[in-house]
């Protein structure tokens, strides 16, 4: 019969790439989508110049990748997590309970956070302040909290053009949402006093919290996709003010015109001199029991690091990362394959 | 009776129009105007759509090229002189890069265009930063090349591609770090010279994906593979299971409760969300059976669940198209159940299924959100498969996910990219339903 002979030839065909599915040849990375940029540069190159194949990159944030990266050691499992963000305890603590117990630490450099509106708007100048009295639902006016009445900028600072607040912030999913809330947001509690303030009705946590907490009223949106999405916001609202990666906003100057804070225009400069304040590190991490079992995993990391990647004068710094002035410690590390702690 | 209708008060005659009639007959035209009105702005939509998508995306079958004269330098290349392989391939493409750097430096001189750059590295911005790959693998390919000068042509970057086409402006690189106003007045000298040419962009269909820093290399072709091999495996599992279960259900399962239930089911399993299935996937087919990650053949067996109710409804429609005198005929000469089914109804119903299938395929070919949790999104299409099990079981990305990564990435090349990627999706889905709808004018019998 046509048909037995047909699921007899496809059970086969399954069964032989199921058999075949054991090998794998290529590194496999996923996460941050920060981070996406550079580890493509360096996946790209590197399979130029090795033997090795090409490896992959998935993009999804760095949760998602670090929680794909602790879910075990093995073949199917990933070697490497790239995050915009340090792994948390929490999933340090989850690795381990599924094997995953020595994790190499890589910091591959700096990247900046800016804000930027369209290009035929209004320019801006803000302090973490603006930004903490544009967007907690709770602020300081005279001396005592009231919930938010801000709704144009120049009501917050004089100094600040007549523009109504509408702001594009990286959502909840992204390790830049974090840095956003610490240097900006958090900063800005503490300058404002609201954090006294806050502390003193709530007590410490909830204070230091709330302190973090976005308005809901529509003022402040979360983008939970990617910085291509938070510019087509911008382009449809003309008012609007978008949370970017310093790398996106140099491709995309011919749209963008760049806020600058706390009185410093962001640069590679301003950022690895450490006067621009709204910077992080970025991070990829290797399972270590994947070394000498997947083919090229060492390679890729050293490779990642090196001087012609990483430095200062590299493609890597080209595109916009801030080139870590203690890389040479971290080729050591990657080298001797020194796990964290 | 008829006296009343055609006699006194002259009430209603076929020739005088009366307000009932007039009211209907406006009510009638009113609805055809609707109808006109409703055609006529769903035509619009699409010509604006196919028009936005043609803009957009026929510039990235257009690519800038700068044929260069390089030489390549034993010194550099080749330190010991022995053209061993193996030392060669030590040079890595940094060090190809300052001397592609240099022959177009040396060209642009020879040429006598006078430009305000100093140093060779300066002219880097009017290449593709892919330049120093090609000249190396083809050094590695025939290392007799050494020492000589070598005519290659080289990507022009991004920038200048945009140049070339419109995109970029002086005002839109006035704040670009990458690239200045006097790099576009030289590439204004280079297309003078011939230098700078623009060509059709083979590459783009048939090349792999590139990284972020260099979009003029990227290319659909790696990707078109991957969604090639994941049709194959839906066609394989999904045709056979689909129209097996489609026959059993039709024509032998007994009508009973649990033959309901089932029937409820694969209609409601057709209007699942296709990232259910696609967490599914992760879930059966990653976690527990283990199969690669960011396989084809993965991403073929996650599109096979979402194709099967597809499958199965249009194929049991179509058998049931079938009138019952052919099986009763059938029956009726002595043919058993199954004869009469597979020599009879079967063959009258093929174009249906058929039709079916390939629909069912079409819709397959465009989805992307499963391919999202199987780790088909991302840097994935950079290797072209060697061989058939490779194509199944190797990383790729397919056409929809190739498109949605490269709309998200920030150089606005890649942009033109997404919508390029998007017109030859659109024609392979046109192609598959062309085909669909000529088999089924063709082949399809009716009673």
């Amino acid at each position: 019969m046509k048909f037995a002979k047909l699921t007899a030839s496809t059970l086969a065909i399954a069964a032989v790439s199921a058999a075949a599915a054991t090998a794998r040849d290529n590194v496999q990375v996923a996460g941050s989508s920060t981070v996406l940029p550079y580890a493509s540069i360096v996946a790209e190159a590197f399979g130029e110049n090795f033997d090795f194949p090409t490896p992959v990159v998935e993009s999804g944030g760095s949760s998602a990748g670090l929680k794909r990266f602790c879910e075990g050691v093995g073949e199917n499992q990933i070697d490497i997590a790239n995050a915009s963000r340090k792994i948390r305890d929490k999933e340090i603590a989850a690795c381990a309970a599924n094997g995953v117990t020595d994790i190499i630490e890589v910091r591959i450099g700096y990247d900046g956070i800016v804000f930027a509106s369209d290009i035929n708007g209004q320019s801006f100048a803000f302090t973490p302040s603006h930004w903490f009295n544009a967007l907690s639902p709770e602020v300081m006016v005279d001396g005592a909290l009231v919930a938010n009445p801000y709704t144009m900028w120049n009501e917050i600072d004089p100094a600040l053009p007549a523009q109504e607040i509408q702001a594009f912030i990286p959502g909840t999913k992204h390790g830049t949402r974090e840095v956003f809330e610490e240097k900006v947001l958090f900063k800005g509690c503490e300058d404002t006093g609201a954090m006294e303030a806050l502390v003193a009705a709530k007590g410490e946590d909830d204070g230091e919290a709330a302190c973090i907490s976005v308005r809901t009223d529509g003022r402040s949106v979360d983008i939970d996709g990617d910085y291509t999405e938070t510019l087509a916001r911008v382009d449809a609202n003309k008012n609007g003010i978008g949370v970017f990666g310093l790398a996106f906003y140099e491709n995309n100057t011919d749209k963008l015109q760049v806020a600058t804070m706390s009185g410093v225009v962001p640069s590679t400069e301003s950022i690895s001199t450490g006067e621009y304040p709204v910077s992080r590190p970025l991070y990829f991490y290797v399972k270590k029991a994947h070394i000498g079992v997947i083919p090229g995993l060492k390679e890729y990391a050293e490779f990642f690091v090196s001087d012609d990647m990483a430095g200062p004068d590299g493609p890597l710094a080209a595109y916009g990362l801030v080139s870590d002035p203690e890389l040479a410690a971290t080729q050591a590390a990657v080298a001797e394959e020194v796990p964290m702690n | 009776m008829t006296d009343a209708t055609s006699g006194s008060g002259g009430a209603s005659s076929l020739f005088t129009v009366d307000a009932l009639t007039r009211k209907r007959n406006a009510a009638e035209t009113r609805f055809r105007a609707y109808g006109i009105i409703a055609i006529t702005v769903s035509l619009l939509f699409l010509v604006i759509l196919l028009g936005t998508i043609i803009r957009n995306g026929m510039p990235a079958f257009q690519q800038s090229f700068i044929t260069l004269p390089v030489h390549l330098d034993a010194a550099k290349l080749d330190k010991n002189g022995n053209r061993n392989p193996d030392d060669l391939k030590k040079v890595t493409t940094f060090g190809y890069g300052p001397l592609i750097d240099r022959a177009l430096e040396v060209h642009v001189a020879e040429l006598g265009i006078e430009t305000p750059f100093t140093k060779a590295k300066e002219l880097n911005p009017l290449l593709s930063a892919s330049a120093a790959a090609i000249v190396r693998d083809q050094v590695l390919a025939s290392p007799d090349l050494i020492g000589k000068t070598v005519e290659f042509r080289i990507l022009a970057s991004s920038r200048v591609d945009g140049y070339l086409k419109g995109r970029v402006t002086r005002d839109s690189v006035a704040r670009d770090k990458s690239i200045n106003a006097e790099h576009l007045d030289l590439a204004d000298a280079l297309r003078k010279e011939g230098v700078l040419t623009k060509g059709f962009n083979w590459d783009f269909i048939t090349g792999a994906d590139a990284s972020e820093s260099r979009p003029e290399q990227a290319g659909i072709g790696v990707s078109m593979l991957g969604s090639f091999f994941m049709m194959l495996v839906v066609l394989i599992f999904s045709l056979p299971i689909g129209v097996a279960a489609s026959i059993y259900l039709e024509e032998f399962a007994a009508k009973n409760r649990f033959n309901d239930l089932i029937e409820v089911n694969i209609s409601n399993l057709a209007a699942v969300p296709s990232i259910v299935f696609g967490i599914l996937g992760l879930a059966v087919f990653i976690q527990f059976a283990h199969l690669p990650q960011s396989a084809p053949l993965v991403g073929g067996l996650v599109l096979t669940l979402m194709t099967l109710p597809t499958i199965i409804i249009s194929t049991r429609a179509s058998l049931k198209s079938v009138p019952p005198s052919i099986r009763d005929a059938a029956l009726g000469v002595g043919a058993s159940k199954m004869q009469s089914v597979f020599h009879h109804v079967l063959p009258l119903a093929m174009p249906g299924i058929l039709t079916g299938t390939i629909i069912g395929l079409a819709q397959a070919l465009g989805e992307t959100a499963p391919l999202l949790l199987i780790g088909m999104v991302g840097y994935i299409a950079s290797n072209y498969p060697n061989g058939i099990a490779e194509g199944f079981l190797n990383p790729n990305s397919a056409m929809p996910a190739q498109i949605y990564e490269w709309a998200k990435r920030a150089d606005p090349a890649y942009y033109e990219r997404a919508w390029g990627g998007i017109i030859i999706l659109l024609l392979f889905l046109m192609t598959m339903n062309i085909i669909a709808i000529i088999l089924r004018r063709k082949f399809e019998r009716r009673w």
